[in-house]
This record gives structure tokens, C-alpha cells and sequence, in this order.
């Protein structure tokens, strides 16, 4: 027993207990992220004078569950024509680099699973990988309008990921760190909401893109391509596709929380909570806007991109940056 | 019966004043005036001088015939009542008479309903050729194809000339005399993994045939297939695009999955049981469909309707008109990427339906009109289900307005895209909302008003610029004013029966059948084989939802139609396409599809 008991030495409790963190975070994200899709159905329907999914269990909150008994027990069909390998993975790179992304976000004092000192360029970089789950989703479908879906999502995150590291900046410049918890340590007295106003503006636009969720569902556009990317798809692929958006919905959402609202930071209740009010406060925004909004054509998009958002961005930089250093010459 | 009616046709005294002016310039050309029923001039030309007399309508004459509202054909072999029919040169006889219809706006507006021409060409043998009059007018191009489809008739100088309607593996002129109409005059239909092969084969699109490309010096083009199913292509309609990225460089729209032979219906079809077929010509428009059909047909039969009956039809149309465009402006958001107003229009539709249910029995289709009326009266009440509806209706309209027509996306998507201007409009064949968006004040219910139409305050809305926004506004507004229109039918109802009193009614009144002998039989017949109406050939035109319906029927003394040509909106509207959206994105051509606002029951019949 005691050489046992030896094997567990400070270090690998910690590393265990990290690990339990990081299973946990990860199930919580995703079973919140499936639940979205509840929410989402049921807060469209009371926008649209209709009811949504109600009939699984109370207020329909199964309906996810059987949902996923649903999708599990799909034909997961591959079509003749595509490239297999690629065709494979693309799903599995969405649904891997958006979970990846959470590892840097602070939940709660001490609820994280790494403090990266460049968390936000992690992210960044995470968030890039996670763009082409949807170019080669659509690439190797080597079909017409998954090839258009895969070439709108290219040329949207050419146009989004350069304000949105931009409008990161303008924080980053304020707390003087690439990491996310001193970031979020940084808003205890006030939320960079209030001084990085227009930041906050230009990154929200720009998790929008990033989600590829309506108005910028560019990629996927229904109305034009009938799926984009993942016209093909079908089964667990597309539902892996699918949940990826939701989760990838979460982890905005939280970023967006993390960065400008304070993260944790909250009177009375408990961090977790006020992290979770504040992120489904956000999910819920996300789905207004579906609810609320047209579909730009995708050059209205681009053109705004990069002639308004990245000067916009630069100039939140530039100010930022001079304020900061002039505070400090003093 | 037919000889208690006075309608043999008789020329008017007066002779029209194109007639006029056609024989003023063409002194050796040997017209033939033929007289109909319909009111519109109808002169038989020589084929050898056809174009140069069209080109003379439209081009030379003061208030020029500018638009070519329809062209098809008729097959007369079978014909008994030939009056006023020209002498056809040589030994053959007359076998097919091609029609060209033209609409002189400026005419119409000016003297209410004189804007028609019907220019007609008499044809000899079982293949006749015409010279084709594409030149001329751009949208003579689908109505020749559809002319050689449906008769084999050849229009030579056409620049492509092949089948539109019916697949291009069909045999056979389907609406010619000696083409059956019903399936069990055929062997039965059998589809093996072998003619689908064949059939999906016949349907691969060839970019030469269409004159296209497929690769420029420097790349190569992408022919997509948007369509026949595809979420924003409004029903079974096909276009497909060649593109360079996502710029539309030409597109070939398809038609035909739709089409169902209603004109062939019409010929077998007594006059009376054809009505349920014109429901679903433009299948949102329920009942306004019949309106043209009945009215050409009571021109036939010389019927006068009582006021309430008229009344009563412009009420029920104008709440299918409602509830067409109600369909087109949350259809218009959805293919815009805005998720919500479609929920709203459909509510508002419900709402609109239950009015419509209470009234006729029935939702999307009643067949609620006959020849001579209606088929009931109004139902006790019916005041408070109208009211109620204006009541609903009328606060919507100004939130869609606020969150749809007002949004800054939308108008981004919409404003300067897929434009074209009045002169356009007219050479194509737009008509509707359509064409009054580019500034054109041409809206039938004011140029010539029918069923009562002048009785009534409503205003035409109108735009200037001709784009996608445009044609969203008008129809918006004329929400507004058919609420208004039903306003007034709901405080004016006049009192009074619901059907004519007149033998060729349909059903027939069955009051007096049982007190004198002549109306019994009249009762009998109407009921048994259903009304013989007189010969000759009539025409009307409604403003439909869509644009411009309208039902030119040919009777040649019987119980059914000898052919019944339905002029259809939509069908000029989707020629018109490529025109419009050359050199424009893929997101514009779904804006443009939305605002065209077509059914493809429209279109293909």
C-alpha cells in the first residue's frame, strides 16, 4: 500500500487533478453546448409567436437527448466522390480546435486548465486551425456548393481574424499580458467593456464570423448554397459539424465575458455563477441576432472587414496604446 | 341554349383605331378583320408580311404597341366555326393559326381596355413555318419554343429553338388535336434504371448549345446547377449558372417540371368543371385565378353579374392578393438570410384564411366563382371575420415595415440590385409589381377596370428605380391597399343574389325549373353536360397577383373549351433572368429570384 501511496508525490496529484478539471470543463462545455440547441430552438420559437421543441420531457429539455439517439443511429453516409481521408477529418478538426480553445479560459479562481502567458495568442492560433475544419470540409466534398462554402469561409476569416486579433490588442495593451487570468485579475475594479468600448464592438462582430452563426453564416447560406460546407455531410459528421458551431457559440461567448466583462468578477454570488450568467447571457445574444438579422452578400462583408473594422481596430490600438504610455511617462 | 343568347359575334360598328391605321399604312396588304367576343381587334395577316407590320405596331405607330404579351398558337383542324377566318392561298387548308397579343400601355391608360392587338397568321400544312420575331421583341423567344413544343409549329430565325415545356426526350405536340389528353389513351408509363439513365442523361446541361463558354484564355468557368431543387428557387425551377468565382457571367434558366397541361385540360374539361383547374395555375392566388376564366367566359356567354356578386369577387381576391404577398414578403426576408418574418406572414396568412375558410369552405383553392356568380352566398357574420382581420392586419404592416423593409441589411441586399428600368420592363412582358416599380403607372384595376373596380378609392403604389427594393415596397404598399379595397367592399356590400339570372349560369338558378318547360330543359342540360356556350373567342385580363392573367378561350359551340390559352405573369418574368442579373453575384440572383415573386405553377402550367 505504502509503495502505492508513494507514487502519488504532490506533483502527480496535481497532474491528476488537472486532469479532472480539464474532463470536466470539457464535459460541462459540451453537454452546454448541446443544450444550446435546446435554447436556441425554444427562444427562437417565443420570438416567432411559435412554441419549438416541447414535448420531451419538461419544457422539452430532452429533446437533445433524443436528438443524439437520433444522429447516432444515422446512416453516416460518404459519398462516392469525395476525398476520405480529408473528408474525415474535417469534421474532427472543428470539433477538436474549438474544445482546444478552451483550455486558456479562466472559469473560475483557480477553474482553468492552463494559464498560457500568451493565452490570447493560443487562441488566435487555435481559432485558425479551427477555419480550416470548414475549408476542407468543403474541399473534399468535391462538390459545387460545399467548394463555394469552403471558399466564402476562407475569404470571411481572411476578412474577420485580423480585426479580431486587433481588437484584442487594445486589452491586452491595458493589462500587459498575453494571459488570460491576469486579464481577467486586471477588471476587478472596472470591466473593459467601459474603456475598450469600441474593442468590444469589433470583437463581438467578429466572433460572430468566427462561429460562422447568422448574419454571417456566409459559409453555410441556406438561401444560396443550400448547406455551403457541409452540404454533403451527414450522420455523426454533420453532427459533429453542427455541435462544433454550438461549442464554438460557448467559447465566443466566454471570451467575450472573459476579455471585457470582468470574467468571474461579480458581487455576492459565487465566480462560476456569475462566469456562467454572463457567458449564456452572451449565447442567448448570439441567438437574437439569428433571430433578428438579413445575411450580408459576402463581399458587403469583406469590404467592411477590411475598410471600416481594421482601421477602426488599428486606431483602437493606436489610442489605446498612447493613453497607456502616456499614463505611464507620468 | 346557345341560340337564346345574342352573342353571334357581330363586327362593332366602329372600326378600331388600329384598324385604321394599319390599313392607312399597309394600303396592299389584304387584312382580315376578325370579330370576337373578347373586345380586343383581331386581324389575320399574311405570315410574308407579319414582321414588318409588328415591327410597324410597335415601333412606327403613335401610343405604340410596345409589349408582346403573348404568343402561342391554335390548332385548327378540328375547327367547325370558321367566321371570319381568311382565305388561305394554294390547296391546303388552314391547319394552325399562330396569335401575337399586343399591349399598347399608353392606349389602354388612355381609353380603358383599347390597348390590345391581336395580330393572327393563318398556316397551311403539318409542319408550317413562321418567321420568328425574336428580333423584335426579346421575350418572343420562350413563347416561340413553347409554340413549337406544344405544335410543332417551326419559327424560323429562332435562335434556339427547342423544347421549354416538356422534357426534351418527348414525343409528339401535346396540344395538338390528335394528341391525346389522357394517360390511359397510352401505354402505360414505365420508368427502368434504363430510361432514367437516359432521362437524367437528356437533362445534363451543354454550354454549347446555349452558345456558352466553357473556359475563358485564362480559367475555366464553373456551370453550376441551382435548381430544379434548391431552397430559394420557389418551387421545381432549374437555372443554371456559368460563373467566374461567384459572378454570374450568363445563366440558362430551365422550365417545365411543373407543368401539368391545364391548357390541355381546358379542352376536355366542360366550361364549368375546368373552373378548379385555374385555382392552381398560380397556386397562391386561389381565387383571383378564377376571375379572368369566369369573366372571359360570361364575355362568352353575354352573362351581366348582379353588383354583389361583384363586389364579393373583388373582396375574396383582394384577400388572396393579401395573402400572396404576405407569402412573398416573408419569403423575401427568408431568402435575404432573415429568419423571423416568415413566421409572422404565415400567422398573418392564418389569419387571412380563416376569413377565406368562413367564406368559400375551403383554404388555398375553393373554386368558389361560376360563370354567373358564386357558388354561395356570403355566410351570416361574415362582416365581424373581416373585420377583425383589417383590424389584425393593418398594425403589422407598419412593424414589417419598421423591422424588415427599414433594415439596414436588407436595403444593403436589395437597393441597386438586379435593376432594369421601364423600357426594359415592357420588351420583356413585365407586368405586375414588377414593372410598376420602375415608375410605370399601369395597374389593370385602374386602366381598365373591371367587376367594379372603378366604384373603388385605392391608390396604385409605384417606385422609380426598378431594383430589388423596389418591387419589395410596391408590393408592400398594395398590402395596404387591398386592406383598404376590402375596407370598402366590407361598408358597401350591396344586397342582392349572388347569381345571374341567365340560362348559361352554372349551376344554373333553380327557381322557376319547375314551372315552365324551357327552364327545366335549360336546368337540365346546364346541370347534365354542363353549359353550351357560343361559338367565337373571348378574352380577359385581370391584375393577378403576380401581374398580368389573363384567359383567351376559343368556343366552338360546345359543352368545352376548344383551346384555352392562359397568359401567365410569372413565365416573362423568369425569361427575363439572365437579362437582369449578368455580371451580378449569386446572393443577387436569390434576391432577384425573391422579388420576382413567381410560383412555378405559374409558369409552367
Amino acid at each position: 500500500m505504502s509503495a502505492i501511496a508513494a507514487w502519488f508525490t504532490p506533483e502527480v496529484i496535481a497532474v491528476l487533478i488537472g486532469m479532472v478539471k480539464a474532463v470536466v470543463i470539457l464535459l460541462v462545455v459540451i453537454i452546454a453546448s448541446a443544450w444550446m440547441i435546446w435554447v436556441e430552438r425554444r427562444l427562437l420559437g417565443l420570438w416567432q409567436d411559435r412554441w419549438g421543441p416541447n414535448r420531451v420531457w419538461w419544457l422539452g429539455i430532452g429533446q437533445v437527448v433524443a436528438d443524439m439517439v437520433k444522429i447516432f443511429m444515422k446512416e453516416d453516409w460518404i459519398p462516392k466522390f469525395v476525398d476520405k481521408p480529408v473528408f474525415i477529418l474535417a469534421p474532427a478538426i472543428a470539433m477538436v480546435m474549438t474544445l482546444l480553445a478552451f483550455a486558456v479560459i479562466p472559469i473560475a479562481p483557480g477553474w482553468r486548465i492552463i494559464d498560457l502567458n500568451v493565452g490570447v495568442l493560443f487562441f488566435l492560433a487555435v481559432l485558425s486551425l479551427s477555419a480550416y475544419a470548414v475549408m476542407l470540409g468543403g474541399w473534399a466534398s468535391n462538390s459545387k456548393y460545399a467548394l463555394f462554402g469552403g471558399v466564402r469561409a476562407a475569404a470571411q476569416m481572411l476578412s474577420y481574424e485580423v480585426f479580431m486579433g486587433l481588437a484584442m490588442m487594445g486589452v491586452v495593451i491595458q493589462a500587459g499580458s498575453f494571459s488570460f487570468d491576469t486579464i481577467v485579475e486586471a477588471q476587478t475594479g472596472l470591466w473593459y467593456v467601459v474603456p475598450q468600448f469600441l474593442g468590444f464592438i469589433l470583437f463581438l462582430l467578429a466572433t460572430i464570423a468566427a462561429t460562422h452563426r447568422a448574419p454571417f453564416d456566409i459559409p453555410e447560406a441556406e438561401q444560396e448554397l443550400t448547406a455551403g460546407f457541409h452540404t454533403e455531410y451527414s450522420g455523426m459528421k454533420f453532427g459533429m459539424f453542427f455541435v462544433a458551431e454550438y461549442i464554438s457559440i460557448t467559447l465566443m461567448s466566454a471570451l467575450v465575458v472573459t476579455l471585457f466583462f470582468g470574467g468571474w468578477h461579480g458581487p455576492l454570488l459565487p465566480p462560476v455563477v456569475w462566469f456562467c450568467l454572463k457567458t449564456g447571457l452572451f449565447m442567448c445574444f448570439f441567438i437574437l441576432l439569428r433571430a433578428a438579422l438579413a445575411r450580408p452578400r459576402y463581399d458587403q462583408f469583406m469590404e467592411s472587414g477590411w475598410k471600416v473594422m481594421l482601421p477602426l481596430a488599428l486606431l483602437n490600438v493606436l489610442v489605446t496604446g498612447g493613453i497607456v504610455v502616456a499614463l505611464a511617462a507620468h | 341554349m346557345a341560340d337564346d343568347a345574342p352573342q353571334t359575334p357581330v363586327a362593332p360598328a366602329t372600326v378600331p383605331e388600329v384598324v385604321r391605321e394599319l390599313t392607312t399604312r399597309f394600303g396592299d396588304v389584304a387584312f382580315t378583320w376578325q370579330p370576337t367576343l373578347g373586345g380586343v381587334p383581331t386581324v389575320w395577316v399574311p405570315a410574308s408580311r407579319l414582321k414588318e407590320i409588328l415591327r410597324f405596331l410597335k415601333k412606327e405607330v403613335p401610343k405604340p404597341y410596345s409589349m408582346l404579351l403573348d404568343l402561342h398558337g391554335v390548332d385548327e383542324r378540328l375547327r367547325v366555326h370558321r367566321e371570319g377566318f381568311p382565305k388561305v392561298a394554294g390547296p391546303g387548308t388552314h391547319d394552325f393559326t399562330v396569335f401575337y397579343h399586343l399591349l399598347s400601355i399608353d392606349r389602354d391608360i388612355a381609353t380603358h381596355g383599347g390597348g390590345d392587338i391581336r395580330i393572327k397568321i393563318a398556316l397551311v400544312g403539318d409542319t408550317p413555318h413562321v418567321p420568328s420575331i425574336t428580333g423584335l421583341w426579346p421575350n418572343a423567344n420562350w413563347y416561340e419554343r413553347e409554340t413549337w413544343d406544344m405544335f410543332g409549329i417551326v419559327f424560323d430565325g429562332h435562335p434556339n429553338l427547342r423544347r421549354i415545356l416538356l422534357p426534351p426526350t418527348w414525343e409528339g405536340h401535346a396540344l395538338r388535336k390528335d394528341y391525346p389528353a389522357r394517360a390511359t389513351e397510352f401505354d402505360p408509363y414505365q420508368l427502368d434504371a434504363l430510361k432514367t439513365d437516359m432521362e437524367q442523361e437528356a437533362l445534363r446541361f451543354n454550354p454549347e448549345e446555349w452558345g456558352m463558354k466553357r473556359h475563358s484564355e485564362n480559367e475555366d468557368f464553373m456551370f453550376l446547377n441551382l435548381g430544379p431543387n434548391h431552397p430559394s428557387a420557389h418551387g421545381a425551377f432549374r437555372i443554371v449558372l456559368q460563373l467566374d468565382g461567384e459572378e454570374i457571367l450568363d445563366c440558362v434558366p430551365d422550365i417545365g417540371y411543373h407543368h401539368r397541361g391545364a391548357e390541355k385540360m381546358g379542352e376536355r374539361q366542360s366550361w364549368h368543371t375546368y373552373i378548379p383547374y385555374t385555382d392552381r395555375i398560380d397556386y397562391l392566388g386561389g381565387v383571383m385565378n378564377e376571375l379572368p376564366y369566369v369573366m372571359a367566359i360570361e364575355k362568352l356567354a353575354g352573362i351581366q353579374v348582379p353588383d354583389r356578386v361583384k363586389v364579393v369577387r373583388i373582396m375574396m381576391s383582394e384577400f388572396f392578393r393579401i395573402t400572396s404577398h404576405l407569402l412573398f414578403y416573408g419569403t423575401y426576408a427568408q431568402d435575404l438570410g432573415m429568419m423571423s418574418p416568415v413566421f409572422y406572414m404565415f400567422t398573418d396568412r392564418q389569419k387571412a384564411y380563416d376569413v377565406i375558410e368562413a367564406v368559400t369552405g375551403f383554404r388555398m383553392h375553393p373554386a368558389w366563382f361560376r360563370i354567373g356568380g358564386l357558388a354561395m352566398d356570403l355566410p351570416k357574420g361574415w362582416e365581424k371575420n373581416v373585420r377583425t382581420f383589417l383590424d389584425w392586419m393593418k398594425p403589422r404592416l407598419r412593424e414589417y415595415e419598421r423591422a424588415m423593409v427599414n433594415n439596414g441589411i436588407i436595403r444593403a441586399r436589395t437597393i441597386d440590385v438586379a435593376k432594369y428600368d421601364s423600357a426594359a420592363a415592357i420588351d420583356w412582358g413585365v407586368t405586375g409589381a414588377g414593372l410598376r416599380a420602375t415608375g410605370v403607372n399601369y395597374d389593370l384595376r385602374k386602366a381598365r377596370p373591371y367587376s367594379g373596380f372603378e366604384q373603388f378609392e385605392f391608390e396604385v403604389p409605384l417606385a422609380a428605380n426598378g431594383d430589388c427594393y423596389d418591387r419589395l415596397t410596391v408590393r408592400a404598399e398594395e398590402i395596404r391597399q387591398s386592406c383598404r379595397i376590402i375596407e370598402q367592399c366590407l361598408n358597401n356590400m350591396p344586397a342582392g343574389p349572388y347569381k345571374a339570372d341567365h340560362p348559361l349560369t352554372c349551376p344554373p338558378p333553380k327557381e322557376r325549373t319547375l314551372h315552365d318547360i324551357e327552364t327545366l330543359i335549360t336546368h337540365f342540360l346546364g346541370v347534365s353536360w354542363g353549359p353550351v356556350m357560343p361559338a367565337g373567342e373571348t378574352y380577359f385580363a385581370i391584375e393577378a397577383t403576380k401581374g398580368l392573367n389573363s384567359y383567351y378561350c376559343t368556343s366552338d359551340g360546345s359543352t368545352m373549351s376548344y383551346r384555352t390559352r392562359i397568359r401567365t405573369p410569372s413565365f416573362p418574368h423568369l425569361q427575363m433572368i439572365p437579362y437582369i442579373i449578368r455580371g451580378q453575384m449569386v446572393p443577387d440572383l436569390i434576391a432577384l429570384l425573391a422579388s420576382i415573386d413567381f410560383v412555378m405553377a405559374d409558369v409552367d402550367r
